[in-house]
């Protein structure tokens, strides 16, 4: 048996240590937003924020979190000041094309944005390089991060 | 000048789709999960609610090619009503009404961008007399405005929500009889919007396959041999029941068919993880004997061996031997593109429940259609008792044109006699994928007065049962033909057990790169800028055009198209001002390729260690006289180009008919910070519009090739490319 507060409000699951997180939130919690893509940590679909780290619910074991630990998924990202900003970026930009990977992008770039509020090309390579978007939409992910952020769109990396 | 060899399938749309479907059906939205309560539905298209929302149906799948949102566009543009009075929903699977429902080969829009508009236009028109005999007035005199009919003349109006009752009682005139607007009269097609799911999807709302769930439901995992044609010895199926939460274990038999059901162990349990658990002790021991041939030192020692022969003749023009046998200088090159996997980012997964009644089946599929006659096959039901949902897949990238998943799915619940939702792992994806085959080329080309004289290509690619496997077709296709008036193209086959298929832009993801990196090569070898040598090339087509022999590409090329793609794509890029040199390079390409006209210029950046990285890539491609929906257009281009990109660092190798690599740690994808710069820019023609899948995603890999010559002085013939091989190359 293990406590979480996912989004919010206290779950009591009666599931095996080595259950991921993942899983647990997907099947037990029927919060289906987090995405199952690889199970190995290497894609990023599955990104949440534990205790407000992004952290990849694959590849971590629900017995591996302290009891109470703050779980925040995508469906209640949109209750923060980033997650929401996040949100209308992605909208304005039209980021999506399959859409499967962008709920781990948008938690990914929440946390980004919670450390930093203004990033850089480079912040934004770095917090962003573990979420893969077999649809490439990169180049509009890193234009709806800045818009949220509000700071100017251009690519200022190397052309 | 519109596509008329599209013509037959629109006429079998208007028959199947339009005439069984064109009777009124009054009183009811669409089947139980009608939007909006109380709409009336017109046709099998669009209903209308009192409150003047109209919920219009979307026939194809969704994919992330944006079709959900494209084809409600064509049919609210030509019924007059604002984009935000309509709400999308995703037909059903069912040919009869809605014709061809797939997603594949970039066909979407040529096939439906005129049907669909005429079921606008033809809805409108019903609408409209409806109005007429309301308003008491003469229907030529009447206009609408976003979903409410005006005569101007008396100041009156009635909205398309008060209509319906009235329009019910009506017919629906023959969409093959009503006008078009003209282009200049759009307010919806030409200007962006915004995926329909895109809010949910900001949300996490459960849209996708994966997240489908009906009452009573279990989960399952089903582990197949990992060599295709293996047979089950034995399993130890006892001790994998008595553990946590399984409720079933069972094996299936296949029948043979490798879009099918194989032999395998399927794990049922109340929740998924449980079954994969449960699967990490299974212990199974196969007869795999049969993959043992199949490894890829041996596929590659068979290709060099086999390119030393004449191969089958796919097409051909004058004489090539004597052109090459005189030709004063004579290139040649031995080019090789791997074997890849799909992996979309939803890995494979169906829910099924099978009753007395049938079987439904809720599907991320690119072609439910194709999973059908597999499904009644499997389970011994007819076709006429399976009902299909489709539901938004997490990619497909040609991965989900097959539906084996879907019929495992079935399998499963039929057996287990519960609603089981499968959920491949991310290895199972891999190891169980249609693999984009690999091929192999033996080039040849003779130079002659500065022109090119001949041009001899003999592809290795892969049979199975003695037939060009999936998605291992070399053509005819339009380079070859293009490049010389003296050609000749043939093809071997090496027979692989491993199943292949359709990669996003089949068989030209790998024909673009060798051959417009051979032609690079040649232009080399000519003295001559390969821009300029591309030029005159479509010069020449132009001046004389050579017989293409057949094929469904070569009919309908027309290279004038490429002819201006080329001029924009040089000015646009600032071809004649780059400069090349100290590890810095620019590249171009060009492809034609499901009836897109692409040309492409990529800037790349080598180090000493020979990493190399894509820093912008222009984009020019000609998609006809409208961009239906410009900013979905756009993004597929983008996407295309990184995706082609990604192609190039990764491989999927075989070892006695296994995939070595099983996830994304050893099949690298392209990430945020190799994304390049992306310039699009779609040149408008005066053609009808086609599809943005694909055709975007073939020149990219040569440009880029090209441009790594053009830095380092190295020729890429083989992919994957890794920095090692190249900074050896290079020190070399």
């Amino acid at each position: 048996m293990i406590t979480l507060t996912v989004n919010g409000k206290a779950h009591t699951l009666d599931v095996p240590d080595d259950m991921p997180l993942l899983w647990a939130l997907r099947d037990e919690v029927n919060l289906t937003g987090t995405k199952f893509g690889c199970g190995v940590a290497q894609c990023g679909a599955c990104t949440v924020h534990v205790d407000g780290i992004a952290t990849r619910a694959c590849a971590t074991p629900v017995g591996s979190l302290e009891s109470g630990a703050r779980v925040t998924t995508i469906e209640a990202i949109g209750t923060t000041a980033q997650g929401k900003a996040l949100q209308k970026a992605w909208l304005e930009i039209d980021v999506m094309q399959c859409g499967y990977c962008q709920a781990g992008q948008i938690m990914s770039a929440a946390a980004l944005l919670q450390a930093t509020p203004k990033p850089t090309d480079d912040d934004i390579d770095a917090a962003m390089d573990g979420n893969l978007c077999r649809c490439a939409t990169y180049k509009r992910i890193r234009e709806a991060i800045k818009s949220a952020a509000g700071v100017a769109l251009t690519d200022t990396r190397e052309v | 000048m519109d596509d008329a060899s599209f013509k037959p399938s629109r006429r079998l749309f208007l028959a199947s789709g339009m005439a069984t479907g064109g009777a009124l059906v009054i009183g009811f939205g669409f089947d139980a999960t009608a939007a909006n309560d109380g709409a009336t539905q017109l046709g099998d298209y669009v209903a209308i609610a009192p409150d003047g929302v109209v919920t219009i149906r979307a026939k194809n799948p969704e994919i992330g090619q944006g079709i959900k949102t494209t084809l409600p566009m064509l049919i609210a543009e030509e019924m007059d009503i604002a984009w935000e009075q309509v709400r999308i929903e995703t037909a059903p699977a069912d040919e009869k009404r809605f014709g061809a429902q797939f997603a594949g080969g970039s066909m979407s829009t040529p096939m439906n961008y005129e049907p669909m508009r005429r079921v606008g236009a033809a809805t409108r028109a019903v609408l409209i007399e409806a109005a007429a005999a309301v308003l008491k007035k003469p229907a030529a005199e009447l206009t609408v405005e976003a979903g409410v009919v005006h005569h101007k003349a008396s100041r009156t109006k009635v909205s398309y929500g008060k209509l319906v009752a009235a329009a019910a009682k009506l017919k629906l005139p023959d969409p093959a009889s009503v006008t078009l607007k003209p282009d200049s009269a759009f307010t919806i097609i030409g200007k962006s919007k915004g995926g329909y799911d895109s809010p949910k999807i900001v949300e996490g709302k459960p849209i996708f396959g994966i997240d489908v769930t009906v009452p009573g439901m279990k989960y399952a995992v089903f582990v197949k041999p990992p060599v295709y044609g293996a047979k089950l010895k034995s399993a130890n199926i006892d001790v994998i029941k008595a553990l946590k939460g399984i409720t079933h274990v069972f094996t299936l038999q296949g029948y043979g068919d490798f879009h099918s059901l194989q032999d395998g162990v399927a794990i049922v349990a109340d929740k998924w993880w449980y079954a994969k658990a449960a699967r990490d002790q299974l212990e199974i021991v196969w007869d795999d004997a049969v993959g043992t041939p199949h490894d890829s030192a041996t596929y590659a020692a068979k290709a060099k061996a086999l390119a030393g022969t004449k191969g089958t003749p796919v097409a051909s023009n004058g004489d090539v031997e004597t052109a090459l046998g005189k030709a004063a200088k004579k290139i040649e090159a031995w080019y090789e593109a791997p074997f890849l996997a799909h992996v979309p980012m939803e890995p494979q997964n169906c829910t099924a429940k099978v009753t007395a009644d049938g079987v439904e089946i809720w599907a991320p599929t690119q072609a439910p259609a194709w999973g059908r006659p597999h499904v009644a096959k499997a389970l011994g039901v007819p076709e006429d008792k399976i009902t299909i949902h489709m539901i938004r897949c997490g990619g497909g990238f040609g991965r989900r044109l097959e539906n084996d998943y879907m019929v495992e799915a079935a399998a499963i619940a039929q057996k287990a006699g519960v609603p089981v939702k499968l959920v491949w792992t991310r290895e199972d994806d891999v190891a169980y994928d249609y693999f984009r085959p690999g091929n192999y080329h033996r080039l040849e080309a003779a130079i002659e007065g500065g022109k090119i004289t001949a041009y001899k290509a003999r592809a290795v690619t892969f049979g199975r049962d003695g037939k060009v496997a999936q998605g291992a077709g070399i053509g005819p296709h339009d380079f070859v033909p293009l490049v010389s008036p003296n050609y000749a193209l043939e093809q071997h086959l090496i027979e692989t057990l491993v199943p292949t298929g359709y990669l996003r832009a089949p068989s030209s993801n790998a024909l673009g790169f060798v051959h417009e990196c051979f032609l690079d090569e040649i232009a080399g070898a000519m003295g001559k800028d390969p821009f300029t040598l591309r030029q005159e090339i479509v010069e020449a087509a132009i001046a004389n055009p050579v017989p293409v022999k057949s094929g469904e590409r070569g009919p309908s090329y027309e290279p004038k198209r490429l002819k201006a793609v080329l001029e924009t794509l040089r000015t646009r890029s600032g071809w004649d001002t780059a400069k090349s040199g100290n590890g810095i390079g620019y590249g171009v390409a060009t492809y034609f390729s499901h009836r897109g006209y692409f040309a492409e210029v990529a800037k790349v950046k080598v180090d000493d260690d020979g990493n190399w990285k894509v820093l912008k890539v222009w984009v020019v491609g000609d998609v006809g006289r409208t961009i239906i929906n410009p900013s979905a257009g756009a993004n597929q281009v983008e996407g295309s180009v990184m995706d082609g990109i990604g192609e190039m660092m990764s491989e999927i190798t075989f070892d006695k008919g296994r995939a070595v690599q099983s996830n994304f740690q050893d099949i690298p994808m392209i990430r945020m910070s190799q994304a390049p710069h992306v310039d699009v820019h779609f040149e408008i023609s005066d053609n009808g519009p086609t599809g943005l899948g694909e055709p975007a995603l073939p020149p990219v890999i040569p440009a880029v090739c090209n441009a790594i010559f053009a830095a380092t002085g190295v020729r890429v013939r083989k992919l994957p490319l890794l920095p090692e091989t190249l900074s050896k190359a290079a020190r070399a």
